[in-house]
């Protein structure tokens, strides 16, 4: 496997801007030769089937939602970072680069995030120009907040809904270029595999979710905008359509898959309240601004929260951390709580969560300016567990929620198989062990709108059109496996449900591969997951057949591919033997207890090539040079 | 808790469609309205039968796909909550409970409780978006925006595109989304270019989709877990008289 | 003139001439209840009673310069034109919105809305028949047992001894009030009238205007049956 970056020889700062001037261009009557294929509707794959679309490429967008409006990019709540520096607070470019290779703990490449950081201007100048209604000040002019661990106000906001906000504009935007007939937009309509045809990706195979019909869809370049893997945990903030099929069928095909160990939990969701649960809802991490973390002392201790008296009470972050306290980044405040809760000082009825309580904000600020800006939040947990955050302390504990790891992407956001790319989650690129708080709209958006539908014009430029259609013996054949695998998992007619094999499979990973880790439990996990698979094979059930809407299908095919993924999610994070960022290795532990890096060994992207379901992987490296921010370790005290 | 469910059934969109009755039982009051179908639906797969089909994604309420009529009321009978957000506290042991797809030409069945609301993504490609190029936009804080119309936009643009107004309305009008989106970016400067064309093309859609027309019920309002106003039905009424009347096609609004 | 086309194809449009025709039918209902409140004039020396010389006076307002009958027929034409508009526009969108909804839900909405809103197409209907009725008894005289020409106020009374008559007449202006409650209500958000001060104004106002055009019409059967008028 080939891992060439192609970072262009140009110093940081002027990077983007010279590569802009040196990749080629297709010619504007020409344009609408070339057709694109955009897999994922949410901020990144919609943004950039719009802006291709804009372009003239002729776009062929595909979602299995019933709507482009509906990716799990709507529930981003937090905010979106740009360097604007309208505070004045002595943010930059420079500052924003610099934060996000630090908070990723040097395992990101600089050049991409430099970039990344550059672009975050442009987005916040689009997204307000698409009518995106952000938050404003009485002067009219637009509001910041600091956001999880940053020392500037760079965040914009739109209320608690961000994500909405920014993926509605995107989403408007492609309904535009649907209407101007540059776009022809596939809903419903599930990616199942990727097309390669002499190395180089012409396709892909999808199944109409409503008709069942399963077929190829040919382009002369595949962009896959679809997302993260966290639901691979089953419990996680994720939506539940949310599956690493799309990256995964890229894999096997050629694509090489990055750091897949890298998943971050969010400290601060509604802890799980029973077994039947389906998933975890965040609440935003802003809440961190004004509440105050906090378990009993003693362990077991069974009083309600308002009983127990100051004394009694262990603000364990602003105890370990003064400087930062309740903001510390999200890596640090998980596990921080999971430790509580293992030492036995959980809080609730399952004893799985800890405080955070507003009373000393009510307090302070009064319950109208706490209402202000939590009230929906404050709400929607009234809602989910029937306590009022008002009266008795809100109770959290980390899920999964984000996942770092993706497609390896080159420069020009292009994975190992020529004319495939890799957009937003789906990517590597520019996260690395841990990504901050507001940063994953950026990225998607920068991916989307900025960056590719610039670089897939240089690579078409250099790429003869194709004159492969949908008869093309890859093609079919690649139909056709496609055909199997869906009657396999209907001829099994077990004895399971296709959920309680993805349960099993979240709590394993969960227990072996979740917040912290080590090798025991990942050479566990490792004999576990082959197993569990050949019994998911030989027992599961699956209702109906494969002509009508048939969501027990579509979720089987999902948990089959997370049952080959686990697996090099694992080798990932048995191999990294360091720790960093969101992947901490009980063995490498500083004397405070933080993750300890070892730079000499693992200043690198861990890039894996697929050798077949159940061979082990092969593990590649892209060594990461640090040469403008040095390497440090994170210290947050 | 114990609960008896009596479903609407049906296979594709040509099928005739009915209620069957399910039990639900050793129901939690701490489980989400979703949870308990999954419960339903694990025990339907088990004893070989296809689980009920509901269209449903982030759980947390903004995606917009849950949508169902629980006992007659579009997300069931909390406010401004969707279905996924309705948790059985809501419920007593021994309750009957009714579950039916959103009804609506515009909204045709396609599964069980899944109904295809692409309608509404026609309705947005009629003008529902300001037309600025990728790239051209000027400095966010050139134009500085007064804070309440900044606050107006965004309590219309919380629309998540559900169809509970629809689903609610007895005329099935689709007025109240319509009406959101185009409120929405009539409040930005950057929207009032287009604005009165915008009006006149997204009304014009809503009809052709087969909605119906609104009676000033004020049922959409009731039915939105958004809470979004009627309010802007008249100030999308005003937008789309005010084009017609004038002129010419292109003028801005007020 | 193709503007008002394309108004009338727009589902807005048809709804904005239904304002605009029921705000001139509103206009109308309460012209009537005020002539019809000189019912409790007294009789003055010319021995003719107010309520004859005022029907009297529409007759032949005008003239000599428009013939007599002349604006009376002008208005009524007038009047016909609007509920025509009123109520083929009406039926185009119930047929639409009927289209709308093919089936409907087992369990019956429960959503609150006022029972005005709900029974304004059959009270619409009920008023229409209602006026074909009035039109009959009092305008033509068809159906009253004791007509005669241009003495309204005996006709009136006359017509208002029957019980079962005035309890109609109660019944039909009850219909009528509660259509207009829920129209009056509707016309600012149909024409697009969005104005804070007016919407607190607007259910106070519908309420009002209705509950006066009611008491004011049901007054004079009420006085009929009770013997105040004679």
């Amino acid at each position: 496997m080939e891992l060439n970056a192609r970072i262009p020889d140009h110093p940081i700062d002027q990077m983007w801007d010279r590569h802009r001037f040196d990749m080629k261009l297709v010619n504007p009557a020409n344009k609408r030769k070339y057709e694109v294929i955009v897999v994922g509707t949410g901020l990144a794959g919609g943004a950039a089937a719009a802006t291709m679309g804009e372009l003239g490429y002729r776009v062929k967008c595909f979602t299995f939602h019933d709507s482009p409006r509906r990716a799990h990019s709507i529930a981003a709540q937090g905010g979106i970072n740009a360097a604007k520096n309208y505070q004045g607070d002595g943010d930059s470019v420079y500052r924003l680069f610099y934060d996000t290779v630090k908070g990723g703990d040097f395992r990101s490449r600089e050049a991409n995030v430099y970039r990344l950081a550059e672009l975050s201007l442009n987005i916040i100048d689009q997204a307000v120009a698409q009518g995106v209604p952000f938050a404003r000040e009485y002067g009219g002019l637009l509001g910041n907040r600091s956001f999880g661990g940053a020392q500037v106000s760079r965040t914009f906001y739109a209320r608690g809904q961000t994500g909405q906000q920014l993926l509605l504009g995107a989403y408007q935007a492609l309904e535009r270029q649907i209407h101007e007939g540059t776009v022809q937009m596939h809903v419903r309509c599930e990616m199942l595999d990727v097309i390669v045809i002499d190395g180089r990706a012409r396709g892909i195979v999808t199944r109409d979710l409503v008709s069942g019909k399963i077929e190829a869809h040919m382009a002369d370049a595949v962009v896959l905008g679809t997302g993260g893997y966290s639901n691979a945990f089953f419990l996680s903030t994720n939506a539940k359509g949310c599956n690493v099929t799309a990256t995964w069928r890229a894999h096997r095909r050629g694509a090489g898959f990055a750091n897949p160990c890298f998943t971050q939990i969010h400290p601060t969701c509604i802890p799980q309240s029973g077994d039947y649960q389906s998933k975890l809802t965040l609440m935003s991490e802003s809440l961190r601004n004004d509440g105050r973390i906090w378990v009993p002392k003693r362990a077991g201790d069974d009083r309600a929260a308002g009983q127990i008296p100051d004394a009694e009470r262990d603000y364990y972050l602003e105890r370990l951390y003064p400087s930062f306290g309740n903001l510390t980044p999200r890596d640090i405040a998980s596990r921080r709580a999971k430790e509580m809760v293992d030492q036995g000082h959980g809080v609730g009825p399952m004893k799985n969560g800890v405080y955070l309580d507003f009373r000393d904000a009510i307090q302070r600020l009064g319950k109208a300016v706490v209402s202000e800006r939590y009230g929906n939040l404050f709400q929607m947990y009234e809602k989910i567990t029937g306590e009022d955050p008002y009266e008795v302390p809100m109770r959290i504990y980390p899920a999964p929620h984000y996942t770092m790891g993706g497609l390896w992407v080159d420069y020009e956001l292009m994975t190992t198989v020529p004319g495939l790319f890799a957009i937003g989650e789906a990517n590597f690129s520019d996260h690395g062990a841990n990504r901050l708080g507001a940063s994953a709209l950026m990225q998607g958006l920068a991916d989307g709108y900025f960056i590719i539908p610039l670089t897939i014009g240089n690579f078409l430029a250099e790429h003869s059109r194709g004159d492969v259609d949908e008869n093309h013996a890859a093609a079919r054949d690649t139909v056709r496996e496609v055909t199997q695998a869906q009657e396999r998992l209907l001829a099994v007619k077990g004895s399971r449900t296709v959920d309680s094999f993805h349960q099993e499979l979240g709590r394993l990973l969960w227990d072996h591969c979740g917040m912290s880790r080590n090798e025991s439990g990942l050479r566990e996990a490792l004999a576990k997951i082959p197993e569990l698979r050949e019994r998911f094979w030989r027992d599961v059930t699956v209702p109906g057949s494969g002509d009508t809407l048939n969501q027990s299908l579509e979720k089987a095919g999902r948990v089959a591919d997370f049952l080959e993924f686990a697996e090099v999610m694992c080798w990932d994070a048995l191999t990294r033997d360091e720790s960093c960022g969101a992947h901490y290795r009980e063995e490498h532990t500083t004397e405070e207890g933080e993750a300890q890096r070892d730079d000499e060994r693992f200043a690198h992207g861990a890039i894996w090539e697929f050798k077949g379901v159940g061979e082990e992987p092969v593990r590649h490296r892209e060594p990461l040079h640090f040469e403008h921010v040095p390497l440090s370790q994170r210290s947050y005290k | 808790m114990n609960l008896t469910l009596h479903v609407w059934r049906q296979t594709g969109p040509r099928d005739k469609g009915g209620f069957e009755t399910y039990r639900a039982d050793d129901v939690s009051e701490s489980m989400s309205f979703l949870d308990m179908l999954d419960l339903v639906n694990e025990e339907l797969t088990l004893a070989g039968k296809e689980p009920i089909a509901f269209e449903h994604d982030c759980r947390e309420g903004i995606c917009g796909s849950c949508g169902m009529m629980i006992n007659g009321v579009a997300h069931g009978p909390q406010k401004l909550i969707t279905a996924c957000q309705l948790h059985m506290r809501s419920f007593r042991d021994g309750d009957e409970i009714w579950i039916e797809p959103f009804r609506a030409t515009a909204f045709p069945v396609m599964r069980d409780l899944v109904v295809d609301r692409n309608s509404f993504d026609r309705v947005i490609q009629a003008g529902g978006y300001i037309s600025v190029r990728t790239g051209s936009a000027q400095d966010a804080n050139a134009t500085p925006i007064p804070k309440p119309d900044a606050d107006r936009a965004f309590d219309a643009a919380a629309c998540i595109g559900c169809g509970a107004c629809v689903a609610a309305c007895p005329n099935a009008s689709a007025m109240l989304f319509t009406a959101a989106k185009a409120a929405h970016l009539s409040y930005v400067p950057q929207g009032q270019t287009e604005r009165l064309d915008r009006a006149l093309s997204m009304a014009q859609r809503h009809d052709e989709e087969g909605f119906g027309n609104c009676t000033n019920h004020g049922a959409c309002q009731e039915a939105c877990p958004k809470g979004i106003s009627v309010d802007y039905i008249a100030r999308l009424n005003r937008d789309v008289l005010k084009g017609t009347l004038s002129k010419a096609g292109s003028t801005s609004g007020d | 003139m193709s503007r008002v086309v394309s108004l009338y194809r727009s589902s807005v449009g048809k709804k904005s001439l239904m304002a605009v025709s029921g705000i001139i039918l509103i206009g109308f209902v309460f012209g009537h209840m005020a002539g019809n409140l000189k019912a409790f004039e007294a009789v003055g020396e010319s021995g003719v009673h107010p309520l004859d010389s005022y029907a009297q006076f529409l007759r032949e307002v005008g003239y000599p310069l428009i013939p007599e009958y002349g604006l009376l027929w002008g208005v009524r034409l007038a009047l016909l034109a609007a509920v025509g508009v009123h109520i083929v526009a009406a039926y185009q969108l119930w047929r639409q919105s009927r289209a709308a909804r093919t089936r409907r839900y087992h369990k019956p909405d429960s959503q609150v809305f006022s029972y005005a809103s709900r029974t304004m197409r059959w009270g619409g209907v009920i008023i229409v028949l209602f006026v074909i009725y009035h039109l009959l008894h009092f305008t033509t005289g068809d159906v009253h047992p004791d007509f005669e020409y241009g003495s309204v106020y005996q006709n009136l009374v006359i017509g208002f001894q029957s019980v079962p008559v005035a309890l109609f007449y109660i019944v039909a202006v009850g219909a009528l009030s509660l259509h207009l409650y829920h129209g009056i209500w509707s016309v600012f958000a149909t024409l697009g009238v969005q104005n804070p001060r007016v919407e607190r104004l607007r259910r106070p106002l519908a309420a009002g205007l209705s509950l006066v055009l009611f008491l004011g019409y049901v007054s004079v059967p009420i006085a009929v049956m009770i013997g105040v008028l004679d």
